[in-house]
């Protein structure tokens, strides 16, 4: 069997991308398909800004784990502890965070509408509220499609999720969706099987039915499938792929990272940060608690996310990631301040947390307060528009961005929001 | 209220009817009167002339013969037509030829091909895609399903087995009361069945509800309090699990009980919810249309003395949805989605008063058409596949190029609307143009096999909702899978008796051996262009003839034109 990546005898790295050209046809011009191999490799450790953003999928309670309210009738069995970060106090589960508390910042006073586990996924991926004539862009689309052009070496997609779907491109299209991996970094069907040569005939091939069915006109879904070609065709042939391949990570990095889901999920995505990857969603499922939300949180969701994202922070900043990589830490919504019948909390969106860090953000702070039991934000109230914008602008991302909706409409970059000024210096 | 609202419903659709038959000489010489005879083809023709009428349109020029062919297969039976299908439509000359093909394909040559794809269409509506959710039986709901498509149940009482189904939910050894039905909602039985009540009024009736669990609704008038209503409809249902020794659930059983009512008094049963404010409030169940039932939590029996008590809430539920105007409109708008590709509102399941349709009468006329001719899938499906919007071509025109409702804009169906297969459409075409599985099995064991494959594309988003997504979307995973996998090694194999090796060894011309590869996956002969670059790859190949053919097909097969329904 020939691997793309190992060069079949007789033919060089570049004879086989100048075979594969005639499929760059399909949409982009050839010369944007051959400069990958004209490029210098050390060209890659060039600085570039990458986001990473843990999606906490089911809405985590945040007054449990970020915004403790000790004393209050509902404030739940948690002690806080304190932290690397002067005055900041976290829960007594996140000891490993506490620890790296100094690299990051908590905003204490989000407040929300959308509670249904779709629409505050859709707008906390968004900044806009799900409407059916619509589509927007998510994060990741967001943000790949703003940085991509600083890293043109790279042929592995510019966003990518580990362990779940994330929210799609909406009207920036489908060569700007995530790309999908399990946490283990398998990806399956990279291998045709046969020579190059012959790989590069085929797609000369289908070049020609692609343009064929395009050039009559019978809707925008024609012309995506084709440069989503292309970018497979680019993927299939990289050695950037390696980057997936978490399992090849030293034993002592795997444990300190947790074996866990997750905690590979964390440790890869450091992997395609360095692999210049704008974009990296890793996604925590299991914090819908509607019933027995304690022993859930003490034994099995914090301590699982304490020991990622402490060791994701720490590893970064050793390794002079950290200042341009942004984090983001967040669920669809929180959870109610009050115990339901079942010891569980319900879906609660008026008053909660966010987490983020590294980039350009400072670091360290406490933005925003809530009341004494946790119900009302009792400071300035930061929306999901907010905390896009200050993440965009801690990329150094311009918030004068407008995109072009498929109906021609103008869209502000994060639906305009305003950057949270405490999180800068 | 609720009935005034279906006479209503009735008696306009009948008007409207009566105008579309008295109009009928006029029409029949404007539309070719290509109606095929039958007023609900004639009366859809008319409501959706007059929409392109008013916005000013012209509707596309009729897709060929070919390409509407391939569409009613894959929209009726979930795949492509084969070669043998296809000639045999193209050669018939007669005028009838296309309403001919539509009963075919609802008849008894294709029973078990048409129960195999809406069993797969409704396994996702009602249970989702996450093969590995333990409280569901697929299984088991697919065997129901394909019974109920393969009698073609009428819709009410097929509305009705899954929202009254008791019973176990998996057909396995020892178990004697195994009822498929029961998977629509034996996973959605926790916190007093909030799931169950959701996904029953969202499926059924057209309303999104799953909001006004916790506080009333900012842009519909849903009320927290007629979720809570709604839900108590299913309080004297429970979902008993039964392990096996492994501790594996080995089935759920779905059975009904009395209840006794969250406040001790099974004469009157409530339930309890809270406000956002911590008040509770009392709930009885109530009907969407303020229709109440008796509060009593008992399930129906006799006293000594022979009197009646009790009631039993789903099967009074049941009644009552049958009765509402909304369900006929639910289904006809869902299954004008699945053909042209857009219902007449977004998303197809919220027909709340904030989401006005954009085809009001159809959708109304339909319904109460739908209604009179007993709740009859296959006439629906007659009804739109005949249909003028249905037989349009693809390619937008200079009249229609506004009409497109992937830019927002309200869909006018004055062309088809591309869009790609579904995943289990695409595996069965796969199938179907290869000839890779003679018998074409529609059984238990090929379906599982799909879904083992099905799997690789399935996102689980892990809430008690149970939501999921699919990367089978035109996505980077998708392409990969059509270049590279084992399906597509299978299918442009050349082995011995295989589809390309009998191809290769006919007695024919190349050309026409081309000819064949294109008219299996694109129902079209070849361009000049195309064969002249197919004539490259035989050079290529340096006489290697099957080789050539093999790498002509994986490149029609990876085609935007083959995975598009165009």
């Amino acid at each position: 069997m020939t691997r793309f990546d190992s060069i079949p005898a007789g033919m060089n790295r570049r004879h086989f991308m100048s075979h594969l050209a005639g499929a760059a046809a399909l949409a982009a011009p050839a010369t944007a398909f051959t400069n990958s191999i004209l490029a210098n490799v050390s060209d890659l450790k060039k600085r570039h800004k990458s986001a990473i953003l843990l999606w906490m999928g089911g809405g985590p309670s945040t007054m449990d784990i970020w915004d403790l309210k000790p004393g209050a009738a509902t404030g739940g069995p948690f002690k806080q502890i304190s932290t690397s970060a002067d005055g900041i106090a976290i829960c007594e589960h996140m000891p490993l965070m506490a620890k790296q508390m100094h690299q990051m910042s908590i905003v204490r006073s989000m407040s929300t509408r959308e509670a249904d586990h779709m629409r505050g996924r859709y707008y906390m991926h968004t900044g806009y509220v799900p409407n059916p004539n619509v589509e927007h862009p998510s994060y990741g689309a967001v943000v790949s499609h703003e940085l991509a052009e600083h890293v043109p070496d790279l042929e592995i997609p510019p966003f990518v999720s580990v362990g779940s779907g994330s929210v799609g491109p909406g009207f920036l299209g489908m060569t700007w969706a995530p790309f999908v991996v399990d946490s283990n970094g398998n990806v399956r069907n990279l291998d045709m099987g046969i020579d190059p040569a012959r790989v590069a005939q085929r797609l000369e091939m289908l070049a020609t039915i692609e343009k064929k069915f395009i050039g009559e006109k019978r809707g925008g879904s024609a012309d995506d499938h084709a440069k989503v070609l292309e970018k497979t065709v680019r993927l299939m042939t990289s050695k950037q792929m390696e980057a997936f391949k978490v399992m090849k990570e030293p034993k002592d990095v795997q444990e300190k990272y947790g074996t866990t889901g997750f905690g590979r999920g964390c440790l890869m995505a450091r992997r395609l940060v360095e692999a210049g990857v704008p974009f990296v969603e890793v996604d925590l499922g299991g914090w819908d608690n509607h019933a027995d939300i304690f022993p859930t949180l003490s034994d099995r969701k914090l301590p699982e996310l304490d020991k990622a994202m402490s060791a994701l922070v720490s590893d970064l900043a050793d390794r002079g990631l950290l200042d341009d990589t942004a984090i983001i830490w967040m669920g669809e919504f929180s959870r109610t301040p009050n115990i339901n019948a079942g010891a569980g909390r319900d879906h609660w969106a008026r008053s909660w947390s966010v987490v983020v860090g590294g980039a350009g953000f400072k670091r360290g702070v406490v933005v925003g307060e809530t009341s004494s039991d946790g119900k009302e934000v009792v400071s300035e109230p930061y929306s999901s528009q907010d905390v896009m914008a200050s993440v965009l602008k801690s990329l150094g991302i311009s918030l004068e961005t407008t995109f072009t909706a498929k109906n021609g409409r103008p869209m502000k970059i994060a639906n305009s929001g305003k950057v949270i000024k405490e999180l800068f210096a | 209220m609720q009935t005034q609202q279906r006479l209503f419903g009735g008696a306009l659709a009948v008007m409207l009817l009566a105008a579309a038959c008295f109009a009928g000489g006029i029409a029949a010489a404007a539309d070719g009167g290509d109606h095929f005879g039958i007023p609900q083809v004639k009366f859809i023709n008319e409501q959706i002339a007059a929409g392109w009428a008013d916005a000013g349109m012209q509707p596309s020029a009729a897709a060929t013969d070919g390409e509407w062919c391939r569409r009613v297969f894959l929209d009726c039976i979930g795949r492509i037509p084969t070669s043998e299908e296809l000639g045999r439509f193209l050669a018939d000359s007669s005028p009838a030829k296309k309403a001919d093909l539509v009963t075919r394909l609802l008849g008894e040559d294709y029973v078990d091909e048409y129960a195999r794809n809406w069993t797969d269409v409704w396994t996702t509506v009602l249970i989702g895609r996450d093969v590995e959710n333990d409280n569901v039986n697929r299984s088991g709901m697919r065997q129901w399903l394909r019974r109920a498509f393969s009698k073609n149940m009428p819709y009410d009482q097929f509305m009705e087995a899954l929202v009254t189904a008791s019973g176990a939910n998996a057909n396995k050894d020892g178990i004697e009361n195994f009822n498929g039905a029961t998977n629509f909602l034996s996973g959605k039985m926790e916190e007093g069945g909030v799931q169950a009540a959701a996904k029953t009024a969202q499926i059924f009736l057209g309303l999104q509800v799953q909001c006004t669990q916790c506080h009333n609704h900012p842009f519909n008038k849903g009320k927290q309090n007629q979720f809570w209503e709604f839900s108590a409809f299913f309080r004297q249902t429970r979902a008993l699990r039964k392990y096996e020794q492994t501790m594996d659930i080995q089935s759920i059983e779905m059975v009904d009980e009395d209840f006794a009512g969250e406040g001790g008094n099974p004469e009157e049963a409530e339930l309890y919810y809270e406000l956002r404010n911590g008040l509770k409030k009392v709930a009885y169940p109530v009907f969407v249309d303020g229709t109440e039932i008796s509060k009593s939590g008992y399930l129906p029996g006799k006293m000594d003395d022979g009197k009646e008590y009790g009631v039993h809430r789903r099967k009074e539920l049941a009644q009552l949805m049958k009765g509402s105007p909304l369900m006929p409109k639910v289904i006809v708008n869902r299954m004008w989605a699945h053909f042209l590709g857009y219902g007449f509102t977004k998303p197809i399941d919220d027909l709340g008063e904030h989401n006005a349709p954009s085809n009001p009468e159809l959708l109304d006329g339909l319904g109460a058409q739908f209604r009179e001719q007993s709740f009859d899938l296959k006439e629906l499906i007659k009804w739109i596949t005949l249909s003028k919007p249905y037989s349009l071509s693809s390619k937008v025109s200079k009249g229609n190029t506004r009409d497109d409702p992937a830019l927002g804009e309200t869909p006018k169906f004055s062309h088809f609307y591309l869009r790609q297969m579904r995943a289990e459409e695409l595996y069965e075409s796969l199938l179907t143009a290869t000839q890779a599985d003679e018998s074409r099995a529609t059984g238990e064991k090929a379906a599982k096999k799909k879904d083992e494959w099905l799997g690789q594309f399935v996102i689980a988003f892990g809430t008690d909702e149970g939501d999921d997504s699919t990367t089978f979307n035109g996505s980077i995973t998708q392409v990969l899978m059509m270049f590279n996998s084992e399906l597509m090694k299978v299918a442009t194999g050349t082995g011995k008796g295989g589809f390309l090796d009998r191809i290769a060894s006919g007695n024919t011309k190349n050309a026409a051996k081309i000819d064949a590869l294109y008219m299996a996956a694109l129902a079209r002969k070849p361009s000049a262009k195309e064969v002249s670059k197919a004539n490259d790859l035989m050079i290529a190949r340096k006489g290697d003839a099957i080789g050539a053919l093999q790498d002509i097909w994986w490149a029609v097969l990876n085609s935007n034109e083959f995975i598009m329904n165009h």
